[in-house]
């Protein structure tokens, strides 16, 4: 025998009432069951313990730059002269195109002076990536000047960069990113 | 049966659809208001949990293709990259290795309640068939899988089953040599091997998916089997297939899924070989080489064959005895139920395959101690084979034409005395 | 025809029943009764046991095994040793890694030995030996196991180790035979094994005053190892317990269902 029951009887709503909640019960658990197949392509822990470096930077002389390795993209560790801590320090923030100083250590809205772009002023540690389409410039010295700002040049389409690391011309809408970084002592750093 | 479609579509959107692709009406006619029998019982779930298995394979294969590195110095470590780095990798490796055991269990029960309900029989010998062609598929599809992770078992395993076709070599010389070096694309099994294993691996389970389709298309025309072996007379013999069979299919369902997680959590590798955790070595052998447990009968009747190409052809033959099955069968009657001589010999030959597995899973030289003497297992195998073929291609014959089968009732729909309502 | 199902039941079950052993077999014999934290569906890893277990491997066991796949950030994780960070990193820097070449790009240093640098969170273990060449020329021919996945190749697994490990000792029957530079090991397959007895009493001095007697320092590097093999174990034991819980009350949920829906019918 069929049972034919009308719209709004008790029947009609207990029955529907179980048919909704298995029905919510299955897609909760479903979308607890999706959570792993969505976590899975984030990074994994092994790639998440390369996330932090330290370094020994002792060997670095003065005007001299290394190039570290640091979640995948290069990390500029260069160790500035005295003259170009004063040439850096001589530019007023209103003349440069990024005025923000794009330093992970500070707040967002920090200018872009030079003292805030780095911890200790002989240091500059940033992120070798030009900020226009994300090439490495290549770093100026005195025996190989690269651009007019005694910082860095990027070969691709010509940003260059001064000698806090700043853009001064060129495509690229702002200064090299100051990577989070702490000085673990004098000659070890840590980043990351 | 396939009838008219009955499908009216209401909204505006399901009506622009319908005259371009009728998708919907579509899913309405296979899904909802398909007409099935309405005594299907337990056995008739597994077709269901199988399409379900397949979909978590493809789903859990294509997340673990996302880390593994099918080169044969990197494989075994991007393995181990998942288990311990990749977040939840250790789930998705396990969802895949126990999902394939998982997945031949299903298919084993499918089978068996096809061969025990007749439902290989007129008009159904088509879904028989592609259903053939379907377990082949896994078969080839789970070897090809489990030389992956490049463990010893898989190395060696992947050497012997290759191997066989070198048996060739006594039918046309070098014919098996040219196709096993072809196989290695290597002079033994190697990184070449290994990559287009990956390869095919990646392949085939689309192929399966596209003959399921075929098998379902083919279950379609005639309309399900039953329990009682008898057609489908009327409506009163059916219920629609949404909500009766899709809520009691989503149940075992879930019953299944419960095992499937038991496994995954608990017991993870009690299935598998400890063998496949040492990376694999071309120089040293296990002292023990064996299959995976659902590829174990087969295993047996292999081995159970002393001369090379006689075991590869009693090997390939079984396989492609099932093919002939709806022609071997003489009995009018489907269902084992009502065939008390047949039900007997079924029983029997489920026993022999049990036993052929356990004895694939001992070493070759293996025996058991009965009444004081010591017994190879390597003739019970042998009994055990010819008992596989003797239940196919005699029995099966046979026993259709001697046998008095039980009377059939009249219909589905009144199967007990009660007078209808 | 009725006990036609029993009665293959039966024989199949018979099968299954294992030979006699023959007298003079060098089976390894059955492992002993030993019973781990992390056994069942609840058990957990003994972070005490981890750590102690770590201490030994690092003293006695890493002289002559590797564990190489076992990355150090792994000791601070949950469900390990749960070493602190700090203390993760140091147990990586007292650690010398391999290192690239230098800026000259030399690969040794002056007295021709490799460079090397200190090891950080993202490295694994190093071994003892460059090779595979240079471990068996250290151990009389014979190529010690790396231990990373030993408590799950090993038939017997964290049972089989201990037995193992705490077999040693024994005085062997008449009839068997000894090889030259191999031990007798009952609890080993062949009863000769290559490795000479790692463990006694005392053989570490634990920091947490554990006694350190065999037993319980076979129990630690067992437990130890076992994590690393299955680092994931109680993670997976936990989301297990949610998803079969679930799995309970969604399957309740559904039979209720689907008899209610087939009460209609007929």
């Amino acid at each position: 025998m069929a049972s034919t029951t009308a719209p709004n009887t008790p029947e009609t709503s207990r029955r529907d009432f179980l048919y909704i909640a298995t029905g919510v019960v299955a897609a909760v658990g479903a979308a607890a069951a999706a959570w792993p197949f969505i976590d899975q392509m984030n990074p994994a822990s092994s790639v998440l313990a390369l996330a932090s470096i330290e370094a020994d930077i002792s060997a670095v002389q003065p005007g001299q730059q290394v190039v570290l390795q640091w979640r995948g993209h290069p990390l500029f560790v260069r160790r500035r002269t005295p003259k170009e801590i004063a040439e850096a320090r001589a530019v007023p923030v209103s003349e440069l195109p990024d005025p923000l100083a794009r330093n992970a250590n500070l707040p967002e809205d920090a200018p872009a002076t030079d003292q805030n772009r780095e911890i200790k002023s002989e240091w500059l540690i940033l992120v070798g990536v030009c900020t226009h389409l994300g090439c490495t410039p290549t770093v100026s010295t005195p025996q190989a000047p690269q651009g007019e700002y005694g910082g860095w040049l990027c070969h691709c389409h010509g940003s260059q960069y001064d000698t806090a690391g700043r853009i001064r011309k060129g495509p690229a809408p702002q200064n090299l990113a100051v990577p989070v970084y702490a000085f673990l002592s004098d000659t070890r750093i840590k980043v990351g | 049966m396939s009838g008219h479609s009955t499908y009216v579509p209401k909204t505006a959107f399901e009506k622009w659809l319908d005259v371009r692709l009728p998708i919907l009406r579509f899913a309405n006619d296979t899904l909802m208001t398909y007409p099935t029998p309405k005594n299907l019982n337990i056995w008739y779930t597994f077709g269901g949990i199988l399409a379900f298995c397949l979909g978590v394979q493809i789903v859990t294969g294509i997340v673990l293709a996302m880390h593994y590195v099918p080169n044969a110095n990197m494989a075994f470590d991007s393995v181990e990259n998942i288990m311990r780095n990749v977040n939840y990798g250790w789930l998705m490796r396990y969802m895949h290795a126990n999902g394939a055991s998982m997945f031949f269990l299903a298919v084993y029960i499918h089978i068996f309640r096809g061969l025990y309900y007749g439902s290989y029989k007129a008009p159904r010998e088509m879904i028989w068939i592609l259903g053939v062609v379907i377990y082949i598929l896994m078969m080839a599809t789970a070897f090809f899988g489990y030389v992956l992770p490049w463990g010893q078992m898989s190395f060696w395993g992947a050497t012997v089953i290759t191997n066989l076709f070198s048996s060739l070599d006594q039918l046309v010389p070098h014919l098996g040599s040219a196709i096993t070096t072809w196989l290695w694309g290597d002079f033994a099994v190697g990184d070449p091997t290994l990559n287009r294993f990956f390869s095919l691996h990646y392949l085939l389970p689309f192929i399966i998916a596209g003959v399921v389709g075929l098998h379902i298309w083919a279950l379609h025309v005639p309309g399900n089997n039953n329990p009682l072996g008898i057609d489908v007379k009327g409506p009163q013999d059916t219920v629609p297939f949404h909500p009766y069979y899709t809520v009691k299919d989503v149940f075992y369902l879930s019953l299944f899924v419960l095992v499937f997680a038991f496994l995954v959590f608990y017991e993870p590798n009690f299935v598998g070989n400890p063998d496949n955790y040492t990376p694999a070595n071309p120089i040293v052998t296990p002292p023990d080489i064996v299959p995976e447990w659902y590829l174990l009968p087969f295993y047996a009747m292999l081995r159970s064959v002393p001369q090379k190409l006689v075991g590869v052809l009693v090997l390939f033959g079984a396989l492609a005895t099932l093919v002939f099955i709806p022609w071997l069968d003489s009995s009018k009657v489907r269902s084992n139920r009502f065939r008390p001589m047949m039900k007997l010999f079924f029983w029997l030959f489920l026993v022999d395959c049990i036993m052929l597995g356990y004895i694939g899973s001992q070493s070759a030289d293996a025996s058991v101690t009965l009444g004081g003497a010591d017994l190879p297992l390597v003739w019970f195998a042998r009994l055990g084979t010819l008992y596989y073929y003797a239940f196919f291609w005699l029995l099966m014959p046979l026993i259709g034409l001697i046998e008095r089968p039980k009377p059939l009732p009249d219909g589905i729909g009144k199967p007990v005395l009660a007078p209808a309502e | 025809m009725r006990f036609a199902l029993p009665l293959g039941l039966a024989l199949g079950v018979a099968f299954c029943a294992p030979a006699f052993a023959q007298a003079m077999n060098t089976d390894a014999r059955p492992v002993k009764d030993v019973h781990w934290s992390f056994e069942g569906p609840f058990g957990m890893y003994d972070q005490a046991a981890l750590q102690r277990g770590f201490q030994i491997y690092k003293e006695v066991c890493s002289t002559c095994h590797s564990l190489n796949r076992v990355e150090f950030h792994t000791l601070s994780e949950p469900g390990g040793p749960s070493f602190t960070d700090a203390q993760m990193k140091a147990i990586a820097a007292g650690y010398q890694i391999p290192a690239g070449p230098n800026d000259k790009g030399e690969t040794t240093d002056a007295s021709g030995n490799p460079l090397t640098r200190a090891g950080t969170p993202a490295d694994h273990f190093p071994p003892p030996f460059p090779n595979e060449n240079a471990a068996r020329t250290a151990n009389n021919g014979a190529l010690p196991p790396d231990l990373s996945l030993v408590a799950k190749s090993l038939p017997g697994g964290p049972q089989r180790i201990y037995s193992i490990l705490t077999g040693f000792g024994e005085k062997p029957p008449a009839w068997f035979h000894v090889m030259e530079n191999k031990y007798y090991n009952p609890y080993f397959d062949g009863w000769n094994i290559s490795m000479p007895p790692p463990l006694t009493d005392g053989s570490v001095t634990y920091s947490d005053g554990t006694p350190n007697t065999l037993d319980q320092e076979a129990h630690d590097v067992v437990t130890f190892l076992m994590w690393a093999a299955e680092p994931k174990m109680e993670e997976r034991k936990e989301m297990g317990f949610g998803v079969m819980i679930f799995l309970l009350a969604l399957s309740g949920l559904l039979y209720l269902s689907y008899r209610k829906v087939w009460k209609d019918a007929h």
